[in-house]
């Protein structure tokens, strides 16, 4: 099984320790990991402002670099959901299907393709779960994330009310529409407060960079975490 | 008001309505009891998905063979004795109706509830044309006191709480203050019954046109419909041309997702089929009219992507359920339908010129199409306006030319690797880029001491 990494760029720069937590996870269930250098960005924030022209440059990118993979997975729905649901859309190629359907966000990888039901880590903490808007809606990834979290030894696993509901973030919504977005984070953290958690841990990263930005300028002093992280605590 | 509701003041209008605590307050508490009931409602029928997916397969069906049904629908309707007329635009159906009231000198006119006279301002139009015209749906009734537009299209007053629909009918209407709902129907009903009894033209809009039967269908729960479209000698219904089905058979399916998704009923209270002017009994108008409206519907069937907008039943449940709306309320998008759906038909009728900050004041969350019950894909749509935002240079020059150079960095590792070492240099001699319209509210993360494809290739890769 020939597997391919793909480190979202703000991962990359921002929390390269979600990648490392990823390698780990990967390698303990033998899964031979390969992360082509050349790789950058899927092109999503070009694709959801509107600039499909430079989305498409990238996504040409993408596939030649990823295109000769059994999978390809990645610690992220968002990106996950660029390559599998949005690809499509501005790539008119033949068989385009073919490749993006083999990209995988890593709890689906883990549960769909491994078929594992756990890491076997273990995380002393209360965490709450946060559903990212591209890994429910446009994936469908919903028991994935929560199996793997409940067979966490120790964990003690929280459900935030109206848990599906955006952070917010929405990509350079965020910076278009300032106060709305900062408006919807702060409707997330009060209900991620109301939970009393210690963590709040999603698939998505960017997710908790705005949850977490929110909570740190305002003094809340719930933890952001990624589920990689958690997962790979063994 | 009316010179100011344009979407282009989408964001002043906003933060105005963010800054306004009771207004939001109201707002998400009957937004709040809404949801919570229809999830029950919605929860009660194990085939929910099923009835969405043949919702969504019959609304195409319609669609897709949209003049060859309403060729159907004239020639049953007009067998049947009702009058079908085709307008192109708001001036020509406006004028349509004008001409009916001017033929038989009428001097009032009783309203339902209908957003395409509305979208196309026929209340204020026949005002100014010396015809009193009453609305007698509750909430339109108190948004026509107000001078407002409606903020939802199902429930219009949603943004008024009861205090303050008793302060505006004591104001408005003389009459002694009070804040208990019953109370307050009770108000709007003696003051529109005598509305209803001396009307000379009753004007409706239609939730379906029935090709099969040439039915006109309008679902409600006031029987303000059921009274403006029989009490008058004429009726007049406008509807626009999207809103035909096929089959009478069809409507089993749209009656039990339309009152779950608009108003969390199992069922509307009141179901009009109106087939025919009155025959022998003298229970029904002498005349009816139907305004078939275009406006812009017919361009919208050109393209493969705004076409699907169409098959919209117009419940409000993509504004409901969607997090901007909430934020933001319904006034605040400046068009007569507002919200996800909204922001498409805005788009489209009054084109991107006009409307260019709608699809992207959405964080592309996908709640929208997931609570609708035709499952039209409204975010999919809104990231697609997007494009053609782009493609007609409705965005700035400054945003272009960031992700040309973003591009730039992107496109080649090389680049993109120079870039990053360039920030971490910026970083460690004290300078950290920060983009004000985030980090006024929220921090930005510091980069990180090493990238992650800096960890692989030292320490990981083997």
């Amino acid at each position: 099984m020939k597997v391919a990494l793909f480190i979202p760029c703000y991962i990359d720069q921002l929390f390269p320790e979600v990648g490392v937590a990823t390698v780990k996870i990967l390698r303990r269930f033998d899964v031979k990991i390969d992360y082509p250098l050349e790789q950058t960005c899927c092109g999503q924030p070009a694709f959801n402002t509107g600039y499909w022209l430079e989305a498409k440059t990238l996504a040409e990118k993408f596939l030649k670099i990823f295109s000769n993979y059994d999978y390809i997975v990645s610690p992220s729905g968002s990106c996950t959901s660029m390559v599998r649901i949005f690809y499509p859309e501005i790539l008119k190629n033949k068989n385009i299907e073919e490749i993006t359907a083999k990209f995988f966000e890593l709890t689906e990888f883990l549960t769909k393709v491994l078929q594992v039901d756990s890491t076997g880590a273990e995380f002393n903490h209360s965490v709450a779960y946060h559903d990212s808007c591209h890994a429910l809606r446009e994936l469908g990834i919903k028991e994935s994330p929560r199996t793997l979290l409940k067979n966490v030894k120790k964990i003690k696993l929280l459900e935030i009310e109206e848990s599906d509901r955006c952070c917010g973030f929405g990509g350079t919504f965020a910076v278009k529409f300032p106060e709305i977005s900062t408006e919807m984070a702060k409707s997330k953290v009060d209900n991620i407060i109301k939970t009393g958690a210690e963590f709040v841990t999603s698939t998505d990263s960017s997710c908790l960079m705005h949850i977490g930005g929110y909570m740190s300028k305002n003094g809340v002093k719930v933890k952001t975490i990624h589920i990689a992280q958690i997962l790979a605590n063994f | 008001m009316k010179e100011t509701y344009t979407p282009l003041k989408f964001k002043e209008n906003a933060l105005r309505f963010i800054q306004d605590e009771k207004r939001r307050a109201n707002l998400n508490k009957a937004i709040y009891h809404t949801l919570s009931k229809r999830t029950e409602v919605v929860s009660e029928l194990p085939d929910w998905e099923i009835l969405r997916q043949r919702a969504h397969d019959i609304r195409k069906e319609a669609i897709e063979n949209i003049w060859h049904y309403i060729e159907i629908f004239e020639k049953k309707a007009s067998e049947n004795g009702i009058k079908v007329i085709y307008a192109s635009d708001a001036i020509e159906a406006r004028n349509q109706v004008l001409e009916i009231a001017k033929r038989i000198n009428a001097k009032l006119c009783v309203k339902s509830k209908s957003m395409v006279s509305e979208e196309i301002g026929l209340r204020e139009f026949l005002e100014e044309n010396g015809i009193e015209t009453v609305e007698t749906d509750l909430g339109e009734f108190i948004v026509q006191l107000a001078g407002e537009m409606p903020s939802h299209i199902t429930a219009p007053a949603m943004h008024k709480s009861r205090d303050e629909i008793g302060k505006l009918f004591n104001e408005k209407l003389g009459v002694e203050f009070t804040s208990v709902p019953e109370e307050l129907t009770k108000i709007a009903r003696g003051f529109l019954r005598d509305k209803f009894l001396n009307a000379d033209i009753g004007i409706s809009g239609a939730n379906f046109l029935v090709a099969e039967t040439g039915s006109i269908v309008i679902v409600e729960n006031e029987g303000n419909a059921g009274l403006s479209t029989t009490l008058p000698k004429i009726h007049i219904a406008i509807a626009g041309i999207e809103k035909i089905i096929p089959r009478l058979s069809d409507l089993t399916v749209f009656f039990k997702v339309l009152g779950r998704s608009a108003t969390a009923q199992r069922f509307t209270s009141y179901v009009s089929i109106i087939n025919s002017p009155r025959r022998k009994k003298p229970d029904s108008p002498e005349e009816i009219y139907l305004i078939l409206l275009d406006n812009g519907r017919s361009q919208m069937l050109k393209s493969e992507k705004l076409k699907e907008a169409l098959y919209c039943i117009k419940c409000g449940a993509c504004m409901l359920a969607c997090p901007v709306y909430q934020t933001v309320g319904g006034h605040s998008y400046g068009w007569v339908y507002p919200g996800p759906i909204g922001s498409i038909l805005a788009s489209a009728q009054l084109g991107l010129e006009k409307a260019t900050p709608l699809p992207f004041a959405s964080s592309l969350c996908g709640k929208c199409h997931e609570i609708c019950p035709v499952k039209i894909e409204i975010h999919h749509t809104l990231v697609w306006l997007r494009h053609q935002a782009v493609e007609l240079k409705k965005t700035s020059r400054m945003e272009k030319l960031l992700f040309k150079l973003w591009l730039s960095a992107m496109k080649d590792a090389r680049i993109y690797k120079a870039g990053a070492k360039l920030l971490r240099f910026l970083k460690k001699i004290g300078i950290k880029p920060s983009l004000k319209a985030w980090s006024r509210t929220r921090e930005f993360p510091q980069i990180a001491e090493k990238s992650f494809r800096e960890i692989w290739e030292k320490e990981l890769k083997n």
